[in-house]
């Protein structure tokens, strides 16, 4: 199996690698360079939970390979909060919506949601509840995750706390 | 088009209104409090939101190595051969291992109750495979990427069998488990119905011949299942592992493993939820263990989806007839039940589930029932709990109920407000002897028709009938056993710990455990509430077994009851010792003292006060200003024993649209209208009652875990085991009645109910949208294909032959009975009189006992021997049948009629248990 060197830029930080050409970038995320809270559901692209930003676009990290990201920017759920703890606002939405509840569906949400409302945009409630259709939740029956996703849309204009990345 | 029925209710009524206190206050219900029936944020979620959450795929240890199992193609056979040569040579593979590197450990894979199994079960397959997917030989590797390489190596060689795969196959197929008689996990109840309620059953003006069909379920938690095992010492072991219990799971391996549990820890710190699949560890997990012990290296095992989803133990897969006769009224006159459930080839528990039988009418004014229920072993995965485990009496009933209003011409709801058990009905006892003091499902129902308005429905669903467009109202209510304690050894009460730390915050150790349940945060808001300090100044712990007691966590709608009368109690105690110090340091009475916002303020004297911190302050360190025999330090716990029992109610809606091009189901509105007592955070009752909803339409339209006629499984990934997604599922109100329980705090159990109540919600909306057409036959899960052919009036007959001897044995049975043939006799005694070594099938297990038989001419005596004593009886002798009675006053009062036959050195017969039904018995003579 051939071995690759590959380079990113995670949640802020430069992060080097030697991988197999197999090794998917979520096993990566997490085993590599530590960001266990990437969550592998399924392995087949169909449960959500591993869902990364790699270059501002929410991506199954379980069907990418990791040398198909060298050279990206990644963001994982670590790296949403301030550096100071304040909740990003899509983590504070869901927080205050009880949008969770086991929480192992939930980085997976939270970065389809961020990567939707990155920059201040207001996606439609309709795309956003599209996206999230992508996104499998064993526990909540998903009231809390329409709710934090209703009130991330362009129609509520209800002010909510947290921070922008 | 807009939903039909009134503006939805409040999405999220308060609990706290006093207009819901929902008849009888008469026991212990605690009002809201500054925290207690309160929304608060959840003090799990920050950690779960920003990734900091520990599960067990998290968890790396130096050393660790990763496995992979080989696991069997085929569903039944011998195995002929392994060879691991080929898999052992890949580079980075440390070990292979078998079942015959294992078997110097004595295993005993004991059930949730603790009970041996009835059939020989070992982690790796023994010789032979009974299922697709049995874990076959292990790999120990550098990563999980060569283990996997290496586990497609293993070469096995198999003489395949034909493989018994449905229920229909294992009532007539081969036998599963060499050795057995027949393939009948379990059984209780008569095979025959008796006379007089055939009779009844025969007599009554409206008969209705119901049958359910539920399909088998992945309880499909998001985690999949996971262990990492570290050997510390001579024989201490760590293992972390995704469980409902950490407690649990170290009294189970401590027993499996014949390993002293001191020296077991079981950390379990975030999982990824359970649904009954995480009770305890089974095959994989047991191997993974005692390879940690083999090759004393940590090791790491996480199952894939694909694994979990054709190789985890599965849940349901019920067939059920129920005969319901009423009067011409719609009253309820008499009922049968015959119930098998499919338990797979290893089931955590020989499962014949004798729960449906008991709470199937326990909530309303039936005054006969009779059952017959089995569990069957087939070359499938093992049978698992799933949320709800008893189900199918709700779902049959609440189906069959609308069947007979259909048939009698009366309302849905009419026939439920004829036949429900009111308050003012209680105390009473029902048919099958369940004590009932204060359920509520009539009230329930009342609370849910209040707010919505079914005439106008009917008119509206009338109207669009002549559009061509077909609407349902579907209704449905049930009770729920909850907080249950004291009849299994594992269900017991629940431990709190607390303290008020040297710095006036307070920290709890609970036995309790969240799979997503928020305990950290509903025992905190006790603890907040109860002793006067901040939400945010309460932390509580739980997940490690070498923390807080014992208890089986999340099993049966339980932690908020038990848990939360012992974070009460145990407040409770904290509280008084807090105000006995703080009353002798300010010289007052305690009873001046209240407790409020971290301050110890005396009535009437503003100027007296204390922070809590500065009274814990003297509490650790000053022992000289403690008052005579008070022991140092702010601490307390309690074990909390609940009531045995504690019911939950509700009442549920909804209203469906079938598109009858498409046979498409799209759910317009949901209203639950439940009573589970005082509801300590309506968010996290809420959050249960929507996973379990959500679960129930997954089952009637969605879930299905097939097989093909070889045993191979259909559904192998999420594409073709489908999960309901946010765009399945509607938003659902929320009606609360809260009717305080008897147990301390007044809760009731809330984490099953929406997963069993759903189900007929939903199945009897579409069957009343499809009336036009005919009645939809519940065999679930009601795809638009099936839809379809009830629209199209065509027969799509998935009717295999082997499904015949159900309806047979569920009609009113004439009983040819044989004359015995009796031969005569100087041999009699020969034949019967001595010891006979005798086991009885219970759903505990098989009760081991001797029997000890006289005979003189016709009369029998003689005594049975267990270890828990000795008992003597006299009976009768007919030929080779004996017959005689015990009667045991425990753990009830009870007759066991006795009803053998012995064929030369074989024994069998029955054991009659009263309401329980019947019990297999079998024996040899003694040697």
């Amino acid at each position: 199996m051939s071995t690759h060197n590959i380079e990113m830029t995670i949640n802020g930080r430069r992060h080097t690698g030697a991988v197999e050409a197999r090794v998917s970038l979520a096993d990566f995320l997490r085993d590599g360079a530590g960001y266990t809270g990437v969550h592998l559901g399924c392995e087949h692209g169909v449960c959500g939970a591993c869902t990364v930003i790699v270059d501002g676009r929410a991506v199954r990290s379980c069907l990418m390979l990791a040398v198909q990201a060298d050279s990206s920017t990644i963001t994982t759920v670590e790296g949403l909060a301030a550096p100071d703890g304040t909740l990003h606002t899509v983590q504070q939405t869901m927080m205050d919506e009880h949008g969770l509840q086991c929480g192992f569906c939930t980085p997976g949400i939270v970065m389809t949601m961020a990567a939707l409302t990155a920059g201040g945009k207001k996606p439609t409630e309709a795309q956003l509840l599209g996206a999230l259709s992508g996104h499998l939740c064993r526990c909540t029956g998903y009231q809390g995750i329409r709710r934090a996703a209703q009130r991330l849309t362009a129609t509520d204009s209800r002010e909510i706390r947290g921070g922008e990345e | 088009m807009s939903a039909p029925g009134n503006p939805p209710a409040q999405r999220t009524s308060a609990t706290t209104d006093s207009e819901q206190q929902n008849g009888a206050t008469k026991a212990a219900g605690i009002t809201a409090g500054r925290y207690i029936g309160q929304r608060t944020p959840r003090k799990e979620d920050p950690r779960l939101l920003t990734g900091r959450g520990q599960f067990v795929d998290d968890i790396s240890l130096p050393g660790m190595l990763h496995i992979a199992f080989a696991r069997s193609p085929i569903a039944r056979g011998a195995i002929v051969s392994i060879n691991i040569e080929v898999a052992r040579d890949v580079p980075g593979v440390h070990a292979i291992y078998t079942q015959e590197d294992l078997a110097s450990f004595k295993v005993d894979m004991i059930s949730f109750f603790l009970v041996s199994p009835d059939i020989k079960t070992t982690p790796l397959a023994d010789g032979r495979v009974a299922y697709v997917g049995e874990p076959v030989a292990m790999v120990i590797a550098d990563n999980r990427y060569i283990a996997e390489d290496a586990a497609s190596l293993v070469e096995v060689e198999y003489a395949e069998e034909d493989p018994v795969v449905s229920i229909g196959d294992a009532r007539t197929g081969p036998i599963v488990h060499p050795g057995t008689e027949d393939n009948i996990a379990s059984q209780m109840g008569e095979e025959e119905i008796e006379e007089e309620l055939a009779a009844a059953l025969k007599s009554a003006p409206h008969l209705i011949t119901h049958k359910v069909v539920h399909q088998r379920i992945s309880q499909s938690p998001m985690e999949t299942r996971g262990v990492v095992v570290t050997r510390e010492g001579a024989q201490e072991l760590t293992l972390y592992i995704t469980c409902q219990s950490p407690h649990l799971v170290a009294r189970w391996v401590s027993l499996a493993l014949g390993l002293p549990q001191t020296a077991i820890r079981v950390i379990a710190k975030d999982v990824g939820g359970g649904f009954g699949l995480k009770n305890h560890p089974w095959k994989e997990e047991t191997a993974v263990i005692l390879a940690a012990l083999l090759f004393d290296r940590p090791l790491k095992w996480i199952e894939d989806r694909y694994e979990n989803l054709t190789a985890s133990c599965q849940a349901r897969e019920q067939e059920m007839v129920l005969q319901v006769a009423f009067d011409n009224d719609g009253r309820l006159l008499a009922s049968h039940g015959d119930y098998s459930v499919n338990n797979g080839a290893f089931p955590q528990l020989s499962e014949s589930n004798i729960a449906v039988h008991m709470f199937l009418w326990a909530a309303h004014k039936m005054p006969a029932y009779g059952f017959l229920t089995r569990g069957w072993y087939s070359n499938t995965p093992g049978y698992a709990a799933y949320r709800g485990p008893w189900g199918m009496e709700t779902l049959i009933r609440e189906t069959a109920l609308d069947v007979a209003a259909r048939r009698i011409g009366i309302d849905p709801i009419e026939i439920r407000r004829r036949n429900l058990l009111r308050l003012e009905d209680q105390p009473t006892e029902s048919c099958m002897q369940v004590q009932l003091e204060d359920i509520t499902p009539a009230e329930c129902l009342d609370k849910l028709l209040a707010n919505f308005d079914v005439a106008e429905f009917r008119t509206e669903q009338e109207a669009q009938r002549k559009e061509k467009r077909y609407l349902g109202l579907g209704i449905a209510t049930y009770i729920e056993p909850t907080g249950g304690a004291g009849s299994i050894p594992t269900m017991t009460g629940e431990l709190a710990q607390v303290r008020i730390e040297p710095t006036g915050k307070v920290t709890a150790t609970m036995s309790t455990h969240s799979q997503g349940h928020g305990t950290a945060t509903t025992m905190a808001q006790i603890f907040a509430d109860r002793l006067g300090v901040s939400y945010e100044d309460v932390t509580v712990f739980e997940g490690d077994s070498s923390r807080g007691g014992f208890s089986p966590g999340a099993a049966g709608s339980r932690q908020g009851v038990i848990a939360g009368g012992a974070a009460i109690m145990a407040a409770d105690l904290l509280a008084a010792r807090v105000k006995q110090l703080a009353a002798h340091v300010m010289d007052v009475t305690p009873e001046l003292i209240t407790m409020d916002d971290g301050m110890l303020r005396v009535e009437g004297n503003a100027e007296k006060s204390r922070s809590l911190a500065e009274i814990a302050n003297i509490a650790y360190g000053e022992p000289d200003r403690l008052p005579a025999g008070f022991e140092s330090g702010l601490e307390a716990q309690y074990r909390y024993q609940p009531p045995p029992m504690t019911f939950s109610s509700a009442a549920n809606a909804c209203i469906v649209e079938v598109d009858a091009g498409t046979g498409f189901v799209k759910i317009l509105r949901w209203i639950s209208s439940e009573d589970c007592g005082t509801a300590i955070n309506p968010s996290v009752v809420e959050g249960q009652i929507s996973g379990g909803l959500a679960q129930a339409i997954g089952m009637v339209l969605m879930e299905k875990v097939g097989f093909d006629e070889r045993g191979n499984p259909t559904a192998a990934t999420y594409k073709d085991y489908h999960l309901p997604a946010i765009s399945d599922i509607p938003d659902f109100e929320f009606l609360h009645a809260s009717t305080p329980s008897q147990s301390v705090g007044g809760m009731r159990g809330v984490g099953e109910g929406g997963a069993i109540i759903g189900v007929p919600t939903l199945v009897n909306a579409i069957a009343d949208a499809l009336v036009p057409f005919g009645e939809v036959p519940v065999e679930l899960p009601l795809t638009p294909t099936k839809l379809l052919s009830v629209i199209e009036g065509r027969d799509l007959g998935e009717k295999p032959a082997g499904e015949q001897p159900v309806i047979a044995a569920s009609q009113p049975v004439r009983v040819e009975v044989t004359p015995a043939v009796i031969t005569t006799d100087e041999s009699t005694a020969a034949r019967i009189d001595g010891d006979w070594n005798m086991a009885l099938s219970t759903p505990m297990g098989a009760q081991e006992m001797t029997g000890h038989f006289e005979t003189s001419g016709e009369a029998l005596s003689g005594y049975l021997s267990s270890p828990e004593g000795q008992m003597a009886f006299t009976g009768t002798v007919t030929g080779n049948k004996l017959q005689f009675d015990l009667r045991v006053v425990k753990p009830m009062k009870i007759t066991l009629k006795y009803n053998l036959e012995v064929n030369g050195d074989r024994i069998a017969g029955k054991c009659k248990m009263g309401i329980m039904g019947s019990m297999k018995v079998s024996g040899q003579r003694a040697p």
